[in-house]
């Protein structure tokens, strides 16, 4: 388990991190993720002065302007409550990537000790929060893309129970999930013939299966994904889990 | 944006190719991945197993090294140390020379083709046949491997046929039993006129000395049979601690690279041939090759060799799905290769600086992995080399993040920054020169931008 040496969930104050995506495309999911949390309770604490993770820098290969990034949210990031992010990717920087880029570095032992408590949203409801059903309904056939940066940590297992929990969503599967999407951060620009080969091999899989939206629990995908299909002439409809999530508990 | 090599080899290969390694991988990683949790309760912990065994031998190569030599020695094979490939060359040639040797049958070696010794012994004069089928294509063809375990994934039978005809191995025909057997008939009488048989090695154990050889084909077994002297090329990581060790390790070795319980054949070589047998080779030389691996090893990547040559974690990459072997420019391909060639290249690291950025960082080449070699963090940890090497190829394709870091860093900054970007739901973006833009909108659309408005919700609610 990538994320397997955790700081233990005491209470129910958490700090939110909107993600730099949420922050400038995806304000809805950010919302969800608010609406989610305070409906499991939690008093949430969203500082100002967040901007990113640095996992596009730290992927780039730019690990200099990645630790500038990194500190950043360090000294944004204060205290000991957890950091909870609508986004499986950049909880594993946070989490194992920044360590990566921090081993020589004198401040490793903050950048690790906020890795400890930053969580991905779903693993946090259930693994963190020990939630193990959500109310409401929605009835839809969802396919669950599993974002590649949750491999190795409890979130796939944890969105899967919450999903299967709601009234009338039916979790439909397809082939090859355990390929990449083709995003990648910089790797869709800078090699965007396999990225677009990729996706339409994602596409094509999750067509098959006729599903009504597709959801994941990293909105990066969806972009690449949607962004595909859209450019393509057959929009699909995508959502982040945590929109499932709280349309279902407004929906009892 | 300076394109990417890979990813342009990837769009200009025929669909064809691409068609036949994608659906070979695809098969064999999905019977890997069958076989491995039907018949094994928790395979992710013998991988992990594995990884420890491996990661032993790496941390302890300094005294492991010496222990199978005397180990090697005592059991009657001489030992050869080449630290480079030319030297590794040259003490096959010297060998072979002091016998007056001609003819050599090879089994398959990744490492002969790291040092490309079948061309160096073609310049001495010396014949060195390759047995194994897809090796013996390659080298008909003058072609290169595609691949560490099927060398001619990116070939159909029809382009073999045909290179049968041309190379006076019967009319066309390209029913692959024919081909086989064609082969068979070659190859049998090539192996009774050797004098040398070369092989490499998949595992050497410490404790006994003992060379572990698998093949599926039994040529490597053939190339031992008449020939009077047995040379083994062995990495200096392919060590194992103990006898017992070859149990877990060949359980996964098979299962990850050909779906296989064990492969059909799976030798135990001790030594030459005793006073009491009547066969086999009279003598047996092994040549532990570094060729860079020392360096490996005092790098920050040295995880890599633990690799037991599997070709899994090429199996499951969507890359190399996408591109094949050949886009990698070098002898290992894939995710182990984007981390072992340019390390290997030594001083060359920037020619082959690019290789570690053709991965989406998915991390499925980890999770496959047999020795549960981490790999995205290796490529991670290479490309960040590159970068600070200022490897003209490790920057191609890739936008700065200088500028982006420093708004990054200053909250006001960033904030104005979210509700300028509006702008780009009002421009025309597929007009605009941007590379990363560009590249983007040529396959897909982008969504809207909507910086901000999730800030000002949060306030609200705030107030309310």
């Amino acid at each position: 388990m990538l994320n397997a040496e955790r700081k233990p969930v005491t209470g129910k104050k958490v700090q939110l991190m909107a993600t730099c995506l949420c922050d400038a495309i995806y304000a809805d999911v950010a919302k969800a993720t608010v609406e989610v949390l305070e409906h499991a309770g939690c008093t949430i604490d969203f500082p100002e002065g967040q901007t990113c993770c640095g996992q596009p820098a730290f992927n780039g290969g730019d690990w200099t302007a990645a630790r500038k990034v990194v500190r950043h949210a360090v000294r944004t990031f204060t205290g000991g409550d957890p950091v909870i992010l609508p986004s499986g990717s950049c909880a594993a920087m946070m989490f194992h990537g920044a360590s990566l880029a921090f081993e020589h570095e004198p401040d490793l032992a903050e950048v690790e000790a906020l890795g400890r408590r930053t969580w991905e949203l779903m693993d946090f409801l259930v693994n963190g929060l020990g939630v193990t059903s959500w109310p409401g309904r929605f009835p839809a056939k969802i396919a669950l893309h599993r974002a590649c940066h949750t491999r190795g940590t409890g979130s796939i297992a944890a969105t899967l129970t919450l999903l299967r929990s709601i009234q009338g969503v039916e979790v439909v599967e397809f082939g090859e999930v355990e390929q990449c999407c083709g995003f990648g951060g910089t790797f869709s620009v800078s090699f965007p013939n396999v990225s677009t080969a990729m996706g339409d091999l994602k596409l094509e899989h999750i067509r098959a299966a006729k599903p009504d939206l597709l959801a994941s629990v990293d909105m990066s995908c969806m972009m690449h994904l949607s962004g595909r299909a859209a450019h393509e002439g057959h929009p699909i409809k995508t959502m982040h889990v945590a929109q499932v999530l709280r349309d279902a508990m407004k929906n009892t | 944006m300076a394109k990417q090599l890979i990813d342009q080899f990837a769009a200009a290969l025929p669909a064809d190719k691409r068609a036949s390694v994608y659906q070979s991988t695809k098969s064999t990683h999905e019977k890997r991945t069958k076989m491995l949790f039907d018949q094994f309760a928790e395979p992710n912990r013998l991988r992990s197993l594995a990884g420890g065994i491996k990661q032993h031998v790496l941390e302890h190569l300094d005294t492991l090294l010496p222990e199978v030599e005397a180990k090697l020695q005592a059991n009657g094979a001489k030992v050869h140390w080449a630290a480079t490939a030319e030297a590794a060359c040259a003490a096959v040639l010297g060998i072979m020379q002091a016998r007056g040797a001609t003819k050599m049958v090879k089994a398959k070696t990744m490492v002969s083709e790291e040092i490309e010794l079948a061309h160096f012994l073609e310049k001495h004069g010396i014949e060195a046949l390759e047995t194994d089928l897809g090796e013996f294509i390659v080298q008909i063809d003058h072609d290169h491997p595609s691949h560490i375990v099927r060398p001619i994934i990116h070939k159909n039978r029809r382009e073999i046929a045909t290179s049968f005809e041309k190379h006076g191995l019967g009319a066309y025909n390209d029913d692959p039993q024919t081909i086989t057997r064609r082969a068979r008939e070659f190859l049998r009488q090539k192996y009774l006129q050797a004098d040398v048989g070369l092989t490499g090695a998949n595992f050497v154990s410490v404790e006994s000395g003992r060379l572990v050889l698998v093949t599926n084909e039994g040529n490597s077994r053939f190339s031992l049979a008449a020939p009077k002297v047995h040379i083994a090329l062995v990495g200096i990581e392919k060590l194992v601690p103990r006898d017992r060790d070859l149990g877990l390790l060949l359980n996964l070795l098979a299962r990850s690279a050909t779906a296989q319980q064990l492969t059909v054949y799976t030798e135990f070589i001790s030594g030459p041939k005793s006073a009491t047998q009547p066969d086999g080779p009279e003598e047996m030389h092994v040549i532990f090759v570094d060729n860079g691996r020392s360096e490996v090893l005092a790098s920050e990547c040295r995880e890599i060799l633990r690799c037991i040559r599997c070709g899994a974690c090429m199996n499951v990459c969507p890359v190399y799905r996408q591109a094949s072997g050949h886009a990698y420019r070098t002898v290992y391909p894939g995710p182990v290769g984007a981390v072992l060639s340019p390390l290997l290249a030594g001083k060359k690291f920037p020619e082959l600086a690019d290789l570690p950025k053709a991965s989406s960082l998915c991390g499925a080449c980890n999770e496959v992995c047999p020795v549960d070699i981490p790999i995205p963090d290796l490529l991670l940890r290479l490309r960040d080399k590159g970068k600070r090497e200022g490897a003209p190829l490790a920057a191609a394709g890739t936008p700065p993040m200088g500028a982006w870091a420093l708004l990054a860093t200053q909250p006001t900054a960033w904030k104005a920054a979210l509700f300028g970007g509006k702008i780009i739901n009002y421009l025309p973006t597929k007009l605009l020169p941007i590379p990363p833009l560009r590249a983007w909108e040529d396959t897909r659309d982008l969504p809207e931008w909507k910086g901000g408005e999730f800030r000002k919700w949060m306030k609200g609610r705030g107030k309310s």
